[in-house]
């Protein structure tokens, strides 16, 4: 019994690495997620904590879970592959932006600046893995007689409020993960990583070598997508 | 019979502008909730119309240059219709891809924060750049004919009298002045043409996420593309409303003008065989799922019907064998023109029509999630509407302007 108690937690674990890692200066950081694909069961837990956390509005999605299945009867298999936006080193989606309205910042996180998108959706076209979605004014009581509450609420996004009001940012904007930014910055996981009911996420700063994720991504096991196209993701999935 | 098509146009025109009003409005209220395009498939009908348009105007404007730079003396009668349908076709594609935008309030920022690391930061230059020539040149190109009907009476009169900007000299000196300046914005405008239509070729073409579009080829595509329909559409132009119609000079220009189509035509045909062939057989099957989608999906008939079988193979045939045959040229350069919207609608959506990552499609659904494209109701009446507008604007413009001028060039 005792030792399941001394046996610290991941999530326990992964908050005191955010934490020392936000005592570095922000270039020194290297925010990393790790996606255990074994672990994951495919609840979208993630998914729907993501958009309740950014209050993300129909049509835009940050971290779909994919699902593939595979195998004939009796043989069969599913895998399920949650995919947030990549925060790839060399993003594609960057130099194609017209207006400097999103760039890598500099602990990693590919950031978009809502008050300059002109929402030409340039940079959708450009992302390989389709993490970037339009949010194009949508609203769940839309065709009912009445705007709920709720759907008006800011998000915090970056640090800053966003109420939701028609033809105001981010509305008719491209919108997409940025790891809960919002959240890092207070010393908290990103919102996916503390609701995922297996644990099978796990985030950190993969330049402090006894961080969780250091561990986790040196071993053989840990791959990223389309890594052949030189985006170098900083989500890696354990497979 | 080309006054009763005139008429025709005009009530084409009107009726596409008072239908196609809704769209507008749709696009004003609703915002981008009324339409079909999202996040998986980001551009669709509107972002095709624009380089459909902005093909239209190159295409229009580097023909001008035949005139203008080169002095092709047969083509000169068309020389302000060419540069005049350059410049409507352009106010039309910037039209419809300002509406496209998500901020269309924020459009500006095109010019104060460029990014000229990326295609699009340099479009906003460019085009406002071949803007400012083509309305100079154009002005020379109709200086001494407005001078000399700025002294009709009415509201035509009292126009030209005040474009002219007091520039009434219509000696042979001043014409021969103008058409020497001609030459030299001509000759700027022939680089910037060919800069700004390869570049929305490169727009697509560097997208290094989507293999349909990843081709050294595709600014070259761009650029025969828009010469071919551009080409088009002012054979057509010159047909109903050129000068001198009935004489053998017009009949002489209209099929001029309908050799060069069709050459243009089969180049821009052999160009697309080089691009579908190699995509076809590459070895590698994912980067042919777009070219699939095209001639095999869903919408094939875009491709086979529209594009090969009315915007092709009719208009070539027409060209090739009653290529002296004012009517039946004017009928293929309308074929060429119309349709060539498959062909830029062909270029945009396939591309994003294909799961990036498998099992996408599936993964969530909302608005805009679907990798299914077909316009909306509202997309469709917003297009009709930017095309009547331009319509209008080339009627008005015709009707008020001395864009032909008969007496002088007879
Ligand atoms: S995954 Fe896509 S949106 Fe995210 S950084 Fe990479 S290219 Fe950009
Ligand atoms: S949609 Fe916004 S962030 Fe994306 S390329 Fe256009 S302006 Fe830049």
């Amino acid at each position: 019994m005792s030792n399941i108690l001394e046996k610290e937690s991941a999530l326990v674990r992964m908050q005191a690495d955010i934490k020392k890692a936000l005592q570095k200066p922000e270039d020194q950081r290297r925010w990393v997620m790790v996606i255990d694909t074994r672990k994951c069961v495919g609840c979208h837990a993630c998914t729907v904590s993501c958009v309740a956390e950014n209050k993300l509005p129909p049509g835009v999605v940050y971290r779909p879970v994919l699902e593939h299945e595979f195998g004939t009867f009796p043989n069969v298999g599913k895998r399920f592959m949650p995919r947030p936006c990549m925060q790839c080193d060399n993003p594609p989606c960057v130099p194609v932006c017209p207006v400097n309205a999103t760039w890598k910042r500099p602990d990693g996180i590919v950031a978009i600046d809502y008050e300059e998108c002109i929402g030409c959706r340039y940079c959708i076209t450009a992302c390989p893995y389709s993490a970037r979605t339009f949010d194009m004014g949508h609203t769940y009581s839309q065709g009912t007689p009445q705007q709920m509450q709720y759907e008006l609420e800011p998000n915090f996004e970056y640090g800053q409020e966003w109420p939701r009001e028609e033809g105001v940012s981010p509305e008719g904007n491209v919108r997409k993960c940025h790891f809960c930014l919002h959240r890092l910055n207070e010393g908290e996981l990103p919102a996916c990583v503390t609701t995922c009911i297996g644990t099978a996420n796990y985030f950190g700063d993969a330049n402090d070598p006894d961080s969780l994720v250091a561990e986790l991504i040196a071993s053989p096991n840990a791959i990223r997508l389309k890594e052949e196209m030189g985006t170098n993701p900083k989500v890696y999935y354990l497979v | 019979m080309s006054k009763t098509l005139q008429r025709a146009a005009w009530a084409i025109a009107i009726i596409g502008f008072v239908v196609g009003l809704v769209g507008f409005y749709q696009r004003l209220t609703l915002g981008h909730t009324a339409t079909n395009y999202g996040s998986y498939v980001p551009w669709g009908l509107w972002v095709a119309a624009y380089i459909y348009f902005i093909g239209l105007s190159a295409g229009a404007f580097l023909l001008s240059a035949l005139v203008y730079v080169f002095r092709v003396k047969l083509l000169k009668p068309v020389g302000k219709l060419a540069l005049f349908t350059a410049l409507v076709t352009l106010a039309a594609a910037m039209f419809s891809i300002w509406m496209d935008l998500g901020h269309p309030e924020r459009a500006w920022e095109l010019i104060f924060r460029t990014n000229f690391g990326s295609m699009m930061g340099w479009m906003a230059w460019l085009y406002s750049a071949y803007f400012l020539l083509l309305v100079v040149e154009l002005w020379f190109a109709m200086r001494a004919d407005m001078a000399a009907c700025a002294g009709e009476a009415g509201f035509r009169g009292k126009l030209c009298n005040f474009l002219t900007f007091g520039q009434k000299d219509t000696s042979d000196a001043s014409v021969e002045r103008d058409m020497n300046i001609l030459r030299i914005l001509g000759s700027i405008g022939v680089p910037l043409a060919v800069a700004f239509h390869g570049g929305v070729g490169a727009l697509f073409g560097v997208v290094g996420a989507r293999p349909y579009w990843n081709s050294g080829l595709t600014p070259i595509t761009f650029l025969v593309g828009a010469l071919a329909s551009g080409g088009a559409l002012l054979v057509f132009i010159a047909a109903i409303w050129g000068p001198n119609r009935g004489t053998e000079q017009h009949k002489k220009l209209v099929v001029f003008l309908g050799q060069i189509v069709l050459g243009l035509l089969l180049f821009d045909l052999l160009l697309e065989w080089a691009e579908y062939s190699i995509n076809l057989y590459t070895s590698i099957p994912s980067h042919a799922a777009s070219l699939r989608l095209v001639l095999f999906g869903q919408y094939w008939w875009v491709f086979w019907i529209v594009h090969l079988l009315i915007g092709s193979v009719i208009p070539v045939l027409l060209l090739a064998f009653s290529g002296k045959n004012v009517t039946a040229v004017a009928t293929a350069g309308a074929l060429i023109a119309v349709t060539f919207i498959s062909v830029r609608l062909n270029i945009v959506i396939p591309a994003l029509a294909v799961e990036e990552l498998e099992g996408l499609k599936h993964a969530f659904s909302g608005p805009g999630l679907s990798f299914d494209y077909f316009p909306s109701t509202a997309e469709w009446l917003f297009f009709i509407w930017t095309v009547s507008l331009a319509g209008l604007l080339f009627l008005i413009g015709y009707s008020l302007l001395p864009l032909v001028t008969p007496q002088k060039e007879a």
